[in-house]
Order: C-alpha cells, then structure tokens, then sequence
C-alpha cells in the first residue's frame, strides 16, 4: 500500500518536508512500547504510535521502518520532525485512536507483521500447546 | 504491494533531486561567461552573435549597466519585418527580470514555469551581471550534483566493502569503539545509528545489519537509561560481528529475572518514553547468535553480542 492511500484511508497529514508518497509500507504494526516495535516488525513495516518523542524515529531507522503515524490527533516536537528528516523517515498524523487508525487500514487490506516465534514458544508452554 | 528495489532506488534519486533544487544556488547552476552586446548593436551584427555562439538570447548592456534582454524571437520578427538594420535598443526588452545569484535553485525554476522565459540574467546583490541562466542549466547542474554525490557513497561503499580482500593478513578485524552517555535521552541511539551505517557500507546483508542494529541499540538503551555512561565496541570480521557493550553503572542484582519477558526496574519517566517494558534483553537474545550477560552490583555491566554473517539472515 502507497503512503498516498494511507494517507487518504487515514484522512491524514503529512509532517516531514520531502516525503515520498508513492512509497510502499508491506504491513502495519501498532505499539507504544519501542521494544515491541523492535521485536515485533519487519523492514517496510508501517509504525503507529501514540508516542512522539524522537526515540520513536531512532526505534524505526533501527527496525528499518520507513513510515510513522502518529495517533489520536498527537504532534510531535520539531526534534522528532528534524530527525526524521535526517533519517529519509516519513512522518504521517492521525486524529483517530490506535484502533480506528490501525483498522481503518486493516480493513483496507494493509496486512499485520504475522507471528514471531518468540512470542509464540511462550505462549505454547503456557497453554500447553504443541 | 512489494516494489521492487530500483523503483525504490528511483524514488530515493528524485526526492534526492528535489531536496537539490533548495540547496543549490543560483550560482552553482549558471554560465558565468555572458556574451552582450549594446544598444547600437543592429539585429545584423545579433544575428551573427548568436550565430557564432550558438545561443539564443543575451542581455543587452550599455556603459557597464545592464539596459534589456534581447533573444532569437526579437531577431525573427525583424527579419520578419525586413529590419534587420534597427538596432538591439529598438527591439529589446527593457529593464528584464532578473535572478541573484544567491537564490536557492528552486526560485529559478519557479520563475522558468510561471513566467515562460527562455533565459534570466544572473546579478549580485550589488546590481553587477555576474551571469546568464537558462533551463538546461537547471538540469545539467542538478545531473552533475547527483552525479558526484551517487559516485562519492559509490566510492565510500566500494572501499568499505572491498577491505577485507584488499588487507593482506592471515586474519582481520574491525573494530569500532562509539561512546555512550548516561542519561542523555536526545542523543540516544546515535552510537547504533552510526554502527548500522558503518555495516551496511561494509556490505553486510541488511537482515544481518537490522539484527545487529536492534540488539545494538537495545543495549544502548540500557546504558543510557540505567548508567552514567559506557561504551558500544563492535568487532567485525568475515564470519561474524561480535559487540560488547560495557558500563560502570549500578549493576544487575538477578540477571535471570531481568532476563525474563516484561520484568522491568525502569523508573516511569523512561517508560513513558516507550522504553524499559522489561523486554530489550530477551530483544537482544532474539537477534543475536550468542550472548553472554555478566554483571557485578556497584562494578557494573558488561554485554557480550555475536551475530554469525553467514547464517542466512532471519529475525
């Protein structure tokens, strides 16, 4: 899915000077924890966040995350904005919650970031499953 | 939905070119050798100006000052008109809009479209003609900008990646040693930031370089969160990258609870910055090969990381 459509699906502003709109994101994840954006990823995945602080840019150039949307209606400070300017990181605004963002693109068919196996060998021996 | 990696390449080039037409002036993109001529000239001897020159237009200057603008178009309506004996100041068009030369590129090529001129006479900010612009310049400056730039991380990545072949040795290692500062949120991340540029120029497998990166970063997280500092050291050789992170900071009181999923000695305000849910040391466990936690109370920590270059790559 283009950043365009995203854009259009979401009703959403574009933050960063420069940004490429024909830009493909694969999939979506939604998280406030960084370190979840971290394990729970792939590269070209699309990041929404509810946070705004300029680590939410350095977590994403980690992840190879080339887009960010940031939810319920939240800007971020200049610092944010500079860095991923610096970074080649497009930032993107949403008024709606995670969970209207997040569907809004999951109903459009943006696809979530699957299964890990970390998560799921704990969840086998907690439930007992094979 | 997956594009391919030239269109993406593509899409980086003209944004790049985009991004161009701000930063270059004026200046960087003009001709600095202008051809004049005056007001006595006739549309006879422009003629053969513009013939020997090959050009198609030129600013008309009298006595050291610039008077008008006269071009191939004034020429064919003379000849038209059977006056090529009329002179330049006749014909020309006074007073002409013109560029300074310190302009960013981009008022150029606004002006170009909107006004539909074939050329603008370049001034410096005290009047004098310093040059002339038309709109292969724009093109041809930004191709050679690209070009320099393109061939300079060409070279950058050329070199970098070419250097365990080119050191002749029985074995070699890179080692890279990046600071780490206690405490110092707005500047957190730059250490593996810098490391995960450093890999991808060494041609490292970018699966390879985003595992890297992640446990990295992880770990420096944890320096800048729980420490007054440390140090992020990566050893790099053709079989593996190897990282330690080492600080002197409080020490791990129960290295296999902090091991565990979600357990967390984080103070609030890192949390609410999105960090310290008690998962960046079973992160770093995910991406790497191998890793070793030592750690002493009120001596401090030292983090041993090694991902393996040939493994194929997964996360």
């Amino acid at each position: 899915m283009k950043l365009r459509e995203v854009l259009q699906l979401i009703e959403g502003k574009v933050l960063t000077r420069n940004t490429d709109l024909d830009l493909e994101v694969r999939m979506g994840c939604g998280a406030d924890l960084m370190s979840d954006v971290l394990a729970f990823t792939h590269e070209g995945t699309l990041l929404m966040s509810g946070l705004t602080n300029p680590q939410v840019v350095r977590t994403a150039e980690m992840a190879g995350i080339q887009a960010i949307v940031f939810v319920r209606g939240k800007l971020p400070p200049p610092e944010t904005i500079a860095l991923a300017e610096e970074k080649g990181i497009a930032l993107l605004a949403s008024k709606y919650t995670m969970f209207e963002t997040c569907g809004r693109l999951y109903r459009a068919g943006l696809p979530s970031c699957g299964l890990f196996e970390s998560s799921l060998k704990r969840w086998r021996e907690f439930f007992g499953e094979e | 939905m997956v594009s391919t990696p030239l269109a993406t390449q593509q899409k980086r080039e003209i944004t790049r070119l985009q991004e161009l037409v701000y930063e270059l002036r004026v200046r960087d993109a003009m001709t600095t050798r202008v051809i004049t001529v005056t007001p006595r000239t006739t549309m006879a001897e422009f003629r053969e100006v513009l013939r020997a020159n090959r050009i198609s237009g030129t600013p008309v200057v009298d006595e050291g000052r610039m008077v008008g603008i006269i071009s191939i178009e004034d020429l064919i309506k003379a000849l038209a008109a059977g006056e090529l004996h009329a002179t330049v100041g006749e014909k020309m068009t006074p007073r002409p809009m013109t560029l300074y030369d310190d302009e960013p590129l981009v008022h150029a090529v606004s002006k170009f479209s909107s006004l539909g001129y074939g050329r603008f006479p370049v001034i410096n900010r005290q009047g004098d003609l310093v040059g002339i612009l038309v709109q292969g310049d724009i093109v041809r400056a930004l191709l050679r900008q690209l070009e320099v730039e393109y061939h300079e991380e060409e070279v950058r990545r050329y070199r970098a990646s070419h250097i365990f072949e080119d050191i002749l040795a029985d074995q070699v290692t890179l080692r890279f040693r990046y600071q780490v500062t206690g405490g110092d949120f707005e500047r957190a991340g730059e250490a593996s930031s810098r490391l995960k540029k450093t890999l991808s120029r060494l041609g490292i497998h970018p699966r390879i370089v985003r595992r890297v990166a992640i446990a990295a970063y992880e770990a420096e997280m944890n320096i800048v969160i729980y420490t007054d500092g440390g140090e992020l050291i990566a050893e790099v050789d053709p079989k593996r990258v190897y990282m330690l992170a080492v600080d002197h900071g409080p020490g791990i009181l129960d290295i296999q609870k902090a091991m565990e999923p979600g357990f967390s000695t984080a103070p609030d305000w890192v949390r609410e910055m999105g960090f310290g849910a008690g998962m960046g040391l079973p992160n770093i466990q995910n991406c790497t090969d191998e890793m070793r936690l030592e750690s002493t109370v009120g001596v401090g920590t030292r983090l041993e990381m090694v991902v393996y270059l040939d493994a194929s790559g997964q996360s």
